[in-house]
């Protein structure tokens, strides 16, 4: 990207580096630099200028898309430690935590056939909720102590969850349209 | 002249120099123009006294086409020629054009090129050709109206337009001679429109119903910025479906076949409509119209009507479950449900959607103008009228965008309801020993199969070093721009290697192509086209020289050397007299020049801006600061 951001997302919205951040800030301050940047400023605007809006501008909403998202905020902060996930290469994980994803997924492929789908799906939905809320809560406790090896292994697991529950909204939308 | 509205460079831009901008909303069955006048929005007339002008073209052998209602009496006498809701085929391919019900009603020719094409007596109308024959109706009619050559315009699409559509869409506007300020999904222009009349803050949703397409957008509305939070619909959903099927319900009433005769078809979706028109105010509605030999008598009834178009409302239902899911928003965070589009004014739609979002909805704005004029209200912005505007619309794209994978798979780069304008880059390696070139095939959809997509395009990128498998990181760049439209690029990182597609080629035209169209149809103009673009390029030249100007006089001492300021001040000049001759492309290169001569400075001093607003220093910012930090007491407390 031609325009110089040295700054970090936390930076570019005046918030401490950390895990938690305060939603009404992140959204006060997104708006404030697109009232400035965005592309619909710069319409009359010579080309260079127009084509420094729209990176600036795609900068400001890739790192207001991260920070919004809790697991994308714990990866960047991941990134930031300098700590890699190496998704392809790494495989290793708890065989619990597998086990536990194998039931998951055994559910979500039979919801279709329950009694009342949805029932079935919002209980997988709330399983996964559990499961994320705590791996915030451990990822936070892990980034505190500065333990990253602790926290790649939460946001690794995490990124399961967050697939899975992803695959139970597309199953939701399924149901909705054969309706 | 627009051009003597220009400032001279160096003074400021007196209040009542308005640049003309105006908003478009090109409509499957009518479109309409709008533009701000005297402070507010309004719909503009054409000669005839009308605000809308039905999207048909009637096409002859000899003359230009003709556009509109005049058109439009042509439908049954010379049905072939005579072509309507082309906006249905914006974008797309030969096997879409075969599935839809446009296929029975024209003669297509499926074969000359890589875009399907209308057979007339004017020779081949791809859609495209009949947009901009509409868009350029609007143009002399705003021209005309407001007395004066337009600066650009602000043309809606359905929010669930792809890059295809989107692409048509802006050719459609080349073609005609318009320069595209923004390309603005038409439920963002409607709430603009709503949002700014009635101050609302929350979030609102926006359900679009026109003559051939439907939108659902949920955005929230925050002191004059518009933020979509999601987006849904279907573009082959609208009027003209519920005229089909009222259509067939007349011949089964009537005991006969479908009409083998063109001109008879269209004349009995013609009575089909007027009925559908009818019964939005009436409980029954009795016809007696006598089609070439078929006589059709009888009476339709609203509860008849009600069970011939609950089945197209139903399919609407999805998508605005879909939205409400996407954005993370329940039914009861919804403060109001607006009613955009013709379609919306029959009573079992409002009635329907009314049910489903829990609350009445609000019809109480005109649905078939709220998308010009918030469109209108945006080009004026756009067009530099209005600097102090709060106004901000940040939009999303409705559908992702990805790559093709190995085993006909999709990787999905830039996921849908993701804000524009984007860059995502992904990295992908070799998979053979001593490759040396990788096909890349974008596509659009939420398939997870290739096949099911919307093919964009397919570009390679060669000349890669010969490596072991996955030695080569190859480096693929999506930038999506603020009108939603996609650019990709891919990189080989150690050999820098690159290869980049501005995405159009699939369903779109090429820039040869659009010439070539240029070329043609400025033989039918009637008005001196080398005169329009001179009229044009000095507009723009005017325009480059004052945006330069203006910011040399602000901070130029600051960011430039002596001898670099000499050289800008030197293309300016230069640029200056070439807009004093009627020479178009010396101004057109004397434009060019001055842009590359001025990059580095114009990087550097946004550069500096943007240090400067994060510094705090601006004063909108330091309030904001002040604000946000009451905030974060609150939070602690």
């Amino acid at each position: 990207m031609q325009v110089d951001f040295s700054n970090n997302y936390f930076e570019l919205f005046e918030l401490p580096v950390q895990f938690d951040v305060l939603q009404d800030q992140l959204d006060t301050r997104f708006r404030s630099l697109q009232r400035y940047l965005h592309p619909d400023k710069f319409a009359a605007a010579a080309d260079a200028e127009k084509r420094w809006s729209m990176q600036a501008a795609s900068f400001v909403n890739e790192a207001y898309q991260t920070l919004c998202s809790p697991l994308k905020r714990a990866s960047y902060l991941l990134t930031l430690n300098g700590i890699t996930l190496d998704e392809e290469t790494d495989t290793q994980m708890s065989p619990m935590f597998l086990m536990e994803q194998m039931e998951l997924r055994e559910a979500l492929a039979d919801a279709p056939d329950a009694t009342d789908p949805y029932v079935a799906l919002d209980k997988i939905a709330a399983q996964l909720n559990a499961g994320r809320t705590s791996s915030a809560d451990e990822f936070r406790e892990a980034a505190q102590q500065e333990d990253w090896v602790r926290a790649r292994t939460v946001v690794r697991q995490w990124q399961f969850l967050e697939k899975l529950a992803s695959e139970v909204q597309s199953q939701e939308a399924r149901l909705d349209d054969a309706h | 002249m627009a051009l003597l509205q220009i400032s001279e460079p160096g003074q400021s831009q007196a209040p009542h120099q308005r640049r003309l901008a105006v908003g478009i909303d090109l409509g499957t069955t009518n479109s309409l123009v709008a533009s701000v006048i005297s402070g507010s929005a309004s719909v503009l007339k054409d000669e005839n006294g009308e605000w809308t002008i039905p999207s048909v073209v009637h096409y002859t052998e000899s003359s230009s086409p003709v556009i509109g209602a005049v058109a439009q009496e042509q439908a049954a006498s010379d049905p072939h020629n005579t072509i309507r809701s082309a906006k249905r085929l914006m974008g797309k391919g030969v096997s879409d054009v075969e599935s839809s019900w446009l296929f029975d009603h024209y003669n297509f020719d499926l074969d000359s090129g890589s875009l399907p094409a209308f057979k007339t007596a004017a020779g081949n109308k791809t859609a495209i050709d009949v947009s901009a024959a509409v868009l350029s109706a609007l143009r002399s009619t705003a021209e005309q109206t407001l007395g004066g050559d337009l600066v650009g315009a602000v043309i809606t699409v359905p929010a669930y337009f792809d890059d295809a559509q989107r692409q048509a869409t802006k050719d459609a506007a080349a073609l005609s001679g318009i320069h595209v300020l923004r390309l603005l999904n038409e439920p963002t222009a409607a709430a603009v429109a709503y949002g700014l009349d009635s101050g609302t803050d929350g979030v609102v949703a926006i359900y679009d119903l026109g003559g051939g397409t439907f939108d659902i957008s949920l955005l929230k509305m925050q002191r004059g910025v518009f933020e979509v939070l999601a987006t849904a619909g279907n573009t082959e959903l609208g009027g003209d479906d519920i005229d089909n099927v009222v259509a067939e319900w007349l011949l089964k009433k009537a005991k006969v076949d479908a009409p083998s005769d063109p001109g008879a078809g269209r004349l009995l979706l013609r009575l089909a409509r007027s009925l559908k028109e009818q019964l939005s105010n009436a409980s029954t509605v009795a016809y007696s119209e006598k089609i070439h030999d078929v006589q059709y008598d009888g009476s339709l009834s609203i509860e008849e009507f009600n069970a011939l178009v609950e089945p197209m409302i139903k399919k609407t239902l999805a998508p605005c479950r879909q939205v409400l899911r996407d954005a993370g928003v329940s039914k009861d965070d919804v403060q109001a449900v607006v009613m955009v589009g013709g379609s919306t004014r029959v009573p079992m739609v409002r009635e329907k959607i009314g049910e489903f979002f829990n609350q009445p909805v609000l019809t109480d704005i005109d649905p078939d103008q709220v998308v010009a004029i918030g469109a209108a209200i945006q080009a004026d912005v756009l067009a530099g009228n209005k600097p102090d505007s709060d106004l901000l619309l940040l939009d999303v794209i409705p559908l992702s965008l990805g790559l093709e994978t190995m085993g006909g798979l999709v990787e999905k780069i830039v996921p849908r309801n993701t804000t524009i304008p984007i860059a995502r880059a992904q990295e992908f390696t070799t998979y053979k020993d001593g490759q040396t070139a990788m096909a890349l095939h974008v596509v659009q959809g939420e398939r997870e199969l290739v096949d099911d997509c919307r093919s964009l395009a397919r570009f390679e990128l060669r000349d890669i070093p010969a490596r072991t498998a996955g030695a080569c990181r190859i480096q693929v760049l999506f930038q999506v721009d603020a009108d939603g439209l996609l650019t990709v690029s891919a990189l080989e990182k150690e050999s820098g290697v690159v290869a980049s597609i501005d995405v159009k080629p699939s369903y779109g035209l090429s820039d040869g192509e659009i010439e070539a169209m240029l070329r043609a149809s400025m033989e039918h103009a009637s008005d001196d086209v080398h005169k329009r673009a001179l009229a044009e390029q000095k507009v723009e030249g005017a325009r480059v020289v004052e945006a330069i100007t203006s910011a040399l006089q602000s901070d130029g001492d600051q960011h430039l050397s002596d001898s670099e300021r000499v050289a800008v001040d030197g293309l300016v000049d230069a640029l200056k007299l070439t807009l004093e001759q009627d020479n178009t492309d010396a101004i057109k290169q004397a434009i060019e020049k001055l842009e590359h001569g001025s990059s580095a400075f114009v990087e550097r001093r946004m550069n500096a801006s943007v240090k400067q607003l994060m510094a705090g220093q601006e004063l909108e910012d330091l309030e904001r600061t002040l604000v946000t930090s009451n905030d974060v007491t609150e939070n602690n407390s």
